[in-house]
């Protein structure tokens, strides 16, 4: 009577024969999440057409878990919905009966209808989107100026005495910030040395000016080089490296921690940092300096031919009183700008680890951007004041 | 036979000159809801840590699920991995994913499926954790303590594993949600059929789930049933079942 007839097996997963009133399926082997994608394709790949009645069976199922029950569950939801009946051989697998008991207990939008409400109001977003902008960058300025206010009154207040001041803190910044960066700021400041002077000896060749290397290296290097690379280096170790300290601090509310001991995190995390850049940078400067001028000197030797003594007499020529301090006293500027900007970054870290990669980013991007920006400032301040 | 799940034979942990497990044998069978108890400083995480493959023990075998992972490649061990599900004590869910995200990860790492049937079961697993719909579209640092361990215990549901390892899954909670916790424990595991592994202090939850108990005590474990264990005459643990906290728990539950 019954007219069987074997449809292709899935995978091992499923067994199904055509019978005159519809279909009976025979469920095997391991029905689990990690079969998720082979379960999908049996169950999709079968020929419901014409089939009026589904007799499902589980007595040679192995296993059936939450995932594998839930796309059988779907597949019979599917099948009733195309007119069929379905009924199983023997009991229900009761892993069903658990999805269905999940599925029930709370009835809300999914996910995806929400998503499309979302699209649909995309005209109004944008605007919205700029407004909440517009009020994000007011609020930004403001914020910036307290957090400056909040670090200069901290400041003036902690001068009143030497414990507040924490001068151990300061040195162990001094230390990370200035002393374990001598090796990499030496180095470039030598190379950057070199390629000054290598590349105006080319030009200057031609006018048989070579003597005027030594002016361009020298003046070069005290003025602008020496600082503005010192800089850009300790704004991508220290900034970095401020920004995400406090910022890790403020994820593990270490910070919260502070404010209810009564400690103010302005006075034990942010004013050290800064101070200790602040004696740091110029002393790192004055190591490239040095360093700049022996490169010079060395490419002038070897290179030029020229002797030690008429190097040393020319450098003496080249440069007036102020050089050096005209380099010099931007280090100071420059090391509050990076610390403050490394500090304010690490202190708006909330939430999330994503956070606090961004704003680290921020901190040296904006360090680097308020350096460069602040040497223009002072090339255009000094050349009004001409020296 | 019941088939041991888990299985350490002699663990030797060692951390410089101080030796914290010293041939350390533990198994845990099929369907039962395993509790590792001791002191501060015994081990419990490294012993936990040891049978996750995050760290290598020194001497001794672990099994899981009969296949030894103590010599297994990084390769190998990822394909293990699939098997079990975890939650950590803090939650250690991923700050910068919302909680829909952190339990569709371990789906998307292991198994090939549509992005639509992804969301459903992950949807279905956050339910299962006991979640409300909404909490779905949340990130971490919007969650409650409670809802964080239901979110990590969803993320470890991802995959329907047979084996689920607890570190600490009632710290930080208050007494009812405590409970409310070990209650969702004993009906997954029922529902489930899982064997759980847990860490835990919580003499609540050890009496209310636990079927064997493994204490840590002079770098080796002591395991046996819940109702023998109490009576070991190990100083630590007569200490641990019958201290002042263990008597106020038998008196508030009138034993």
């Amino acid at each position: 009577m019954v007219r069987a007839q074997r449809q292709a097996a899935g995978n091992g997963l499923l067994e199904a024969r055509r019978t005159d009133q519809g279909l009976e399926l025979d469920l095997t082997g391991q029905w689990r999440t990690l079969a998720f994608t082979q379960i999908d394709a049996a169950l999709a790949g079968l020929d419901l057409k014409g089939a009026r009645r589904v007799e499902i069976s589980t007595e040679r199922l192995e296993a059936l878990d939450l995932s594998g029950a839930w796309r059988l569950r779907e597949f019979i939801k599917r099948t009733r919905a195309a007119g069929a009946e379905v009924s199983f051989r023997g009991t229900p697998p009761d892993q069903l009966r658990l999805v269905d008991e999940t599925l029930k207990r709370e009835c809300s939008p999914s996910v995806v209808a929400s998503q499309a409400a979302w699209e649909e109001e995309a005209a109004i977003r944008s605007l919205e989107f700029v407004g909440r902008h517009a009020v994000v960058y007011g609020r930004d300025v403001a914020r910036d100026l307290s957090f400056l206010g909040r670090v200069s009154v901290t400041a003036l207040s902690a001068l009143t005495s030497l414990k507040r001041l924490r001068p151990i803190s300061i040195a162990r910044h001094v230390y990370d910030t200035g002393v374990t960066a001598i090796p990499i700021v030496a180095l470039i400041a030598f190379l950057i040395s070199v390629i000054v002077a290598y590349m105006s000896a080319q030009q200057l060749r031609s006018f048989g000016a070579e003597i005027f290397v030594v002016d361009l290296v020298t003046i070069g290097v005290l003025r602008e080089l020496a600082v503005l690379l010192t800089s850009i280096i300790v704004a991508g170790r220290s900034g970095s490296a401020f920004a995400a300290e406090l910022g890790s601090m403020k994820l593990n509310e270490e910070v919260d921690a502070l404010y209810a001991t009564g400690v103010n995190p302005f006075e034990a995390l942010v004013l050290p940092r800064v101070l200790g850049l602040v004696i740091a940078l110029p002393l790192l400067t004055i190591i490239a300096d040095l360093v700049g001028l022996t490169g010079g000197a060395l490419l002038c030797r070897y290179l030029l031919d020229m002797p030690l003594t008429q190097y040393v007499n020319r450098v003496n020529e080249a440069i007036s009183p102020t050089t050096f301090w005209v380099g010099l006293m931007k280090a100071p500027v420059f090391a509050i700008l990076i610390a403050m900007a490394g500090c304010y970054r690490g202190m708006q870290v909330r939430d999330s680890s994503r956070e606090l990669g961004r704003l680290t980013t921020v901190a040296v991007v904006q360090a680097i951007f308020l350096v460069i920006f602040a040497d223009a400032l002072f090339a255009v301040l000094f050349m009004e004041l001409d020296v | 036979m019941i088939y041991p799940v888990v299985e350490v034979i002699g663990l030797v942990n060692r951390f410089g000159t101080q030796l914290v497990h010293d041939g350390l044998n533990m198994d845990v069978r099929e369907d039962e809801v395993f509790g590792i108890v001791g002191g501060s400083g015994t081990g419990k995480s490294v012993l936990l840590r040891s049978i996750l493959g995050l760290q290598r023990a020194q001497a001794g075998v672990i099994r899981i699920a009969g296949r030894e992972i103590t010599q297994m490649t990084v390769d190998q061990l990822h394909s293990v991995k699939a098997h079990y599900g975890v939650t950590f004590q803090q939650g250690a869910l991923y700050s910068s994913l919302t909680v829909l995200q952190n339990v569709q990860l371990p789906m998307i790492e292991h198994v090939d499926m549509p992005p639509a049937a992804r969301d459903e079961l992950a949807m279905l697993k956050i339910r299962l954790a006991g979640l409300p719909a909404d909490a779905a579209q949340k990130y971490p640092s919007q969650l409650s303590g409670g809802m964080i361990k239901r979110a990590a215990l969803a993320r470890a549901l991802a995959l329907d594993p047979k084996l689920l390892f607890l570190d600490e899954p009632t710290s930080g909670l208050d007494p009812i949600s405590a409970a409310e916790f070990d209650e969702l424990i004993l009906y997954l595991q029922k529902q489930l059929r899982l064997t759980i592994v847990m860490i835990t202090h919580d003499l609540d939850t050890i009496f209310r789930t636990c079927n064997r108990v493994g204490v840590i005590v002079d770098r080796h474990m002591e395991v046996d049933t819940l109702e023998r264990i109490v009576d070991h005459p190990n100083p630590w643990i007569q200490a641990y079942f019958h201290g002042e906290r263990a008597r106020a728990r038998a008196e508030r539950h009138g034993a």
